[in-house]
């Protein structure tokens, strides 16, 4: 079977076929029916959020690359999972991302220059998790999924599960993190705890160079079956489906009726970071076979034949996209450097003597220098 | 701000030092638009494209292709209002020229980068001014706040970077006092304070004892005044100086271990027969009053097989190996005074009472402390005889400028398989060490092979041999 390839037939909730022809509903294997009935205003709004993700998201890349960011982990080709997910998530869901979801984090109304401050070195991300309701980038793969197991364990002690605007947490890995240690833990103890927890798997094939065959012998969405709650695989380049299947899976969550793992199976269409170079591990022709997949085209499609949108529209679109990046990267090249003595700050909550004379030190030996503000 | 604006490679990926440019997808004279790719660079980690900075008219490249370039150093140049009128022809190399940091590629924050100031070295290559030159320090006498940062490149020799040694006096006790969190734990159930401590730590740290004696010493400051480490009753540790033959085994045991490329290869064997000719041999009149024992037989076996291959009794000399047709046969023996390797000269030259009573002679030397130095030196193959402690095997470490030693494991009486029946047999275990840079795996498992096929019939094998 080749790397990345599609999966077996049935296996797949899929609402818009890569043609952009609509799905009325899937039924999955639990008798949950998904459906996607969006206003045409939505269905816009959707694909504006794609569009403009993808655009910033480019734009981040090049600014690495002329040096202005130490690193970027793209997301291109998994807008639709990120953005349908994300719009599924209430204001009181709290989401728990790896190192890549900057498409989650726009649809969390975070300001998208917040996550390239942090790489580019000047700050630590610099939102409010509790007021987005969206944890810091993290970088430790998996290490997040416990993060989130526990806010969850939390949300149930609290006892803010059972209704419907019940509160639920969603945890985003990708396929290679489903080989470590934490994220099975995650899943056992969600799984014996009943947590209000949506296990989001971005299935992009590869985990760096290394394909899906070497993480699993079994599709992961099936691994859930092992820890007692429910999987389900959905088309990840599909944001209709991405978005069904993460509502019902957060609204079982906030019900108090427990974990689901969805993997939304999609591609990363450029390299795992900008340090990466994935011509060396995979060849061009399934590069191409996952274009004709792309989840932006299969959206504006659809708005087309369906006259949903009209050539100015994305026109419209296509100009707020360039103008917000443009934007980004002002603002980016702006980024004040930290003075370096912050590097003291925030060590302890309550401070401490050594870190004390360490800034102490520090401040006299820059002073040491001519021309010195000092 | 100056319209000419010239590009330096940067750090693509995080660490790297440089990059070889395979293609420039733009010209001389082009207009480009922002973010359109001018060029593919291939580092160290991937190849990648790399889109423009600026739009505008390209004015210069740098570096043809093919060529690697240092990250920091000018590509191209652009020309970002190319319809305001001719620029003056040498501005882009200029501007090059000055924006070349010369220390771009020092990782940020160690000794010798940029100076603090220029400290945007966060991200792309280093300093972004012109000036990427390192400050002065103020005042030439000024002392050097440098030596308080750590130095990550040289590793300082002597004392640590600020030194903690006691230094009773003002100042003092505002320091925060080094000691482990268990430590202060028990300084603070004993209410000592650790500030007017003075530690006999390493780094001058303060130790439980400390802690203790400045309980039962009263206070603090009294402790401080008077910088004596107090040992209390009941010291749980022992320091013993190294010297003498600690000393020299120890400086023997490392040169050999860490040069030397060591293998040791395991036989186990049936020493019956050994055992029976040592009964028969001291039922001789001649040899009523001799010292016989197995270890005697091991030596005859090593001496015979060496003889069978001498390439074990040679010393590794650098660009030769001295392959040395005599066998000072040297005998590991545990003394008072430690492990002492005295040798008997030209052993294999002995006939078997005459190697046992050089043997016998040797040991008891050994024991009384009185070996010479010059038995001590000038060994060629070496015996450790494990099994008088009572184990079966040891992986021997080889004297220094020897290639090869037995240990010799304690013989057992041990189920053994003889003549297709299980019996109660003497079986031993011998193990060789030898140097791998001389001896390969092949010779010396034949050299041990033969070791043991003496052991396991001596009487045969001495007439298949000699």
């Amino acid at each position: 079977m080749a790397k990345g390839g599609s999966p077996p037939d049935g296996e797949l909730v899929q609402l818009l076929t890569p043609e952009g022809e609509r799905i009325e509903s899937v039924t999955g294997s639990d008798g949950t029916v998904y459906r996607a009935d969006f206003t045409d205003e939505e269905y816009r709004g959707l694909y504006r959020d794609l569009v403009i993700v993808r655009k910033l998201d480019a734009e981040a890349t090049a600014l690495q690359r002329q040096g202005e960011l130490g690193i970027w982990a793209s997301l291109l080709g998994q807008e639709a999972a990120q953005v349908g997910s994300g719009r599924a998530l209430r204001p009181q869901d709290m989401a728990f991302p790896t190192y890549r979801e900057h498409g989650v984090l726009y649809c969390r109304g975070i300001d998208p220059i917040m996550p390239l401050g942090l790489f580019r070195g000047v700050d630590q991300g610099g939102w409010d998790p509790n007021e987005f309701k969206f944890n810091m980038y993290t970088i430790v793969i998996g290490a997040q999924t416990l993060h989130a197991t526990g806010y969850a364990m939390g949300v149930t002690m609290d006892g803010k599960t059972g209704t419907d605007d019940g509160e639920a947490v969603i945890a985003y890995f990708g396929d290679g993190a489903t080989s470590q240690g934490d994220v099975n833990e995650a899943f056992i103890w969600a799984g014996v705890f009943n947590s209000p927890l949506v296990f989001f798997c971005q299935n992009n094939q590869y985990a760096i160079s290394e394909p899906l065959e070497r993480q699993t012998r079994i599709p992961l969405y099936r691994r859930a079956g092992g820890f007692g709650f429910p999987g389900i695989r959905v088309d990840g380049n599909d944001v209709l489906a991405t978005y069904a299947v993460t509502r019902a899976a957060l609204d079982h969550a906030r019900l108090g009726q427990g974990p689901t793992l969805i993997e939304a199976y999609t591609y990363r269409m450029g390299a795992h970071t900008t340090n990466d170079d994935p011509t060396r591990y995979r060849i061009a022709s399934e590069v191409e076979a996952w274009q004709a997949k792309d989840p932006i085209k299969r959206v504006r499609a659809f708005l087309e034949r369906e006259q949903i949108a009209d050539a100015a529209f994305f026109a419209e679109v296509d100009e707020q996209a360039k103008r917000e990046s443009l934007h980004l990267r002002e603002r980016v090249l702006e980024m004040p450097d930290p003075a370096p003595v912050t590097m003291f700050d925030n060590v302890y909550p309550n401070g401490s003597p050594l870190v004390d004379k360490e800034r102490e030190r520090f401040v006299e030996y820059q002073a040491s220098f001519e021309g010195s503000a000092h | 701000m100056s319209r000419m604006k010239t590009f330096n490679l940067p750090d693509l990926g995080e660490g790297l030092v440089e990059g070889e440019i395979i293609k420039w997808l733009v010209e001389v004279g082009q207009e480009i638009e922002l973010n359109q790719p001018i060029v593919e660079v291939e580092t160290a980690k991937a190849a990648v494209e790399i889109p423009a900075k600026w739009a505008g008219k390209v004015v210069e490249i740098h570096h043809p292709e093919g060529t690697t370039v240092e990250v920091g150093s000018p590509i191209i140049s652009i020309d970002t209002d190319p319809t305001a009128g001719d620029l003056e022809p040498s501005a882009a190399s200029l501007a090059a020229v000055d924006v070349a940091p010369t220390e771009g590629a020092v990782e940020p924050g160690l000794i010798g980068s940029p100076a603090p100031k220029a400290n945007a070295v966060l991200v792309g290559y280093g300093p972004k001014t012109p000036s990427a030159k390192r400050r002065p320090r103020k005042g030439d006498t000024a002392p050097a706040p440098a030596a308080a940062a750590p130095a990550p490149v040289v590793p300082a020799p002597a004392a640590p970077v600020e030194p903690p040694a006691p230094a009773p006096g003002a100042g003092r006790t505002d320091q925060v006092a080094l000691a482990k969190p268990p430590v202060r734990k028990l300084a603070k159930d004993l209410g000592v304070d650790l500030r007017g401590l003075v530690g006999s730590g390493p780094l001058g740290s303060i130790t439980r004892d400390d802690v203790l004696a400045a309980q039962n010493g009263g206070g603090g400051g009294a402790v401080a005044a008077a910088p004596v480490v107090a040992i209390p009753a009941g010291e749980r540790e022992q320091r013993i100086p190294v010297k003498g033959v600690r000393k020299l085994t120890a400086e023997n045991m490392v040169a050999s271990a860490f040069t030397a490329p060591h293998v040791t290869v395991f036989l186990t064997v049936d020493m019956t027969r050994t055992m029976q000719v040592i009964d028969r041999l001291r039922a001789l009149p001649d040899w009523r009053d001799v010292r016989i024992s197995p270890l005697l037989l091991v030596a005859k076996a090593i001496l015979l097989a060496a003889k069978r291959h001498p390439m074990v009794n040679s010393t590794w000399a650098g660009d030769e190996i001295i392959v040395k047709d005599y066998v000072n046969l040297g005998i590991a023996a545990a003394t008072e005074r430690g492990l002492i390797v005295p040798n008997i000269k030209d052993a294999g030259r002995l006939s078997l009472r005459e190697l046992a009573d050089a043997m016998t002679a040797l040991v008891q030397t050994a024991k009384s402390g009185k070996t010479p130095p010059a038995d001590m030196s000038g060994g060629t193959l070496t015996i450790t005889n494990v099994g008088v402690f009572g184990v079966d095997a040891g992986t021997p470490i080889l004297p220094p400028g020897e290639s090869a030693i037995v240990a010799f494991g304690a013989v057992r009486e041990t189920p053994w398989v003889h003549e297709g029946q299980i019996q109660i047999r003497q079986v031993t275990q011998l193990a060789m060490s030898f140097d791998h840079r001389i001896i390969d795996g092949e010779l010396g498992a034949k050299y041990l092979r033969d070791v043991g096929a003496f052991l396991s019939d001596p009487e045969a094998t001495l007439l298949a041999w000699t």
